[in-house]
């Protein structure tokens, strides 16, 4: 599973930083049915968190109704220097997980 | 009139076709398929972050450089740097192949590279490899105007993609034309019919959920007019999509766009 984060680059301390994830799911609703007829095992994403330097910052729960490639944006304040943490499990209990270093100034 | 003057009218009049075959829409009303969208899904393709799309240039910027087949060759062992050598080369494609005499989209010239250059099985339509590889091919020349050649070898498979999209289908029995030459810019159920341009293609499509090729797209509408689908490889939708790429001649590439 490809997945990406975006911050503002090099936050000072105390500034409200943008964090944007674009996580590659098919996030399967359950409800399709393919060519022949037969349906298709509900699989999404059902839990997408982020800790920033080990502190839980944001956690969603997602569900079905969730579009594929799920794109999720939020706000948090920079501290101190540190990883920013992405970890996500689906229905299937495949995990993934996504980094990236947060240089505050 | 002399017969010299009578031969000179005869060969201009010959030419005629080839230098100025007339456009379907003019160039100043041409409009992309982006140009159709509400703001919230044209901001997203113009976000090279959050469109959805460029998940598949990542993957195939890496399928661009594996060795692959039984000659261990990657795209790059030939081509070096796709951001200089693929630079304008999707704009120039349906084109035909100089050995083969075959007209190629995209996907099937990079399939071709891959049997006859590398020893590789070609990818299957449709598959994440193929839609990967032919985006990541195709972003490079993002920007540029499309620019197809009609001349030559290429006249017959236009003239029949010409035909093709003329043709009435299906139970509805409508043509490509109805909706997208005679119709664009009005209201079909809650859309609005674009023109229907090549322009940004693989797409990410959020009916699918997902990238799609071009013939994927005309099997879409073949469905939505209740006519049967060509099987995926068919000739006759090679011809259809040089003469789509020819109808937007001019219109800048957006791969990978994003469309509803």
């Amino acid at each position: 599973m490809a997945a990406r984060i975006q911050i503002s680059p090099r936050p000072k301390k105390g500034e409200v930083v943008e964090v944007r994830v674009l996580i590659q799911h098919p996030m399967e609703t359950g409800y399709r049915r393919d060519d022949v007829g037969h349906l298709i095992k509900r699989n999404v994403i059902t839990t997408l968190s982020c800790r920033y330097d080990g502190v839980e910052v944001f956690r969603a729960d997602l569900s079905s109704g969730i579009a594929a490639n799920p794109y999720v944006q939020f706000y948090t304040v920079a501290q101190t220097s540190g990883d920013l943490e992405f970890y996500w499990v689906d229905d299937e209990g495949k995990q993934g997980s996504e980094r990236t270093p947060i240089q505050v100034t | 009139m002399s017969r010299a003057v009578t031969l000179a009218l005869a060969l201009v009049l010959l030419a005629l076709p080839a230098l100025a075959q007339q456009r379907a829409i003019p160039l100043a009303e041409l409009k992309s398929g982006s140009s159709f969208l509400g703001a919230d899904l044209r901001s997203l393709q113009n976000d090279d972050f959050a469109n959805p799309g460029t998940l598949w240039l990542e993957r195939g910027e890496k399928l661009w450089s594996s060795p692959a087949g039984a000659k261990n060759q990657s795209c790059a062992g030939c081509h070096q740097d796709a951001k200089t050598s693929m630079l304008g080369v999707a704009a120039r494609y349906p084109k035909v192949d100089a050995e083969s005499g075959r007209l190629l989209d995209l996907e099937g010239r990079i399939n071709l590279c891959r049997t006859r250059r590398m020893g590789a099985q070609p990818f299957k339509y449709e598959s994440e490899e193929l839609l990967a590889i032919t985006a990541y091919v195709a972003r490079q020349s993002r920007g540029m105007p499309l620019n197809v050649s009609i001349d030559g070898a290429a006249r017959s498979h236009f003239d029949a993609g010409e035909k093709s999209y003329r043709l009435r289908r299906g139970q509805m029995n409508l043509s490509c034309a109805h909706c997208h030459e005679a119709n664009w810019g009005k209201r079909l159920l809650s859309e609005t019919i674009s023109q229907g341009h090549p322009n940004g293609y693989p797409v990410y499509r959020m009916e699918w959920q997902t990238m799609g090729s071009l013939e994927r797209r005309l099997r879409a509408c073949l469905s939505g007019i209740r006519a049967e689908m060509l099987p995926y490889g068919s000739p006759e939708y090679l011809d259809l999509e040089l003469y789509l790429a020819w109808r937007a001649q001019g219109l800048p590439m957006e791969t990978p766009g994003v469309r509803r």
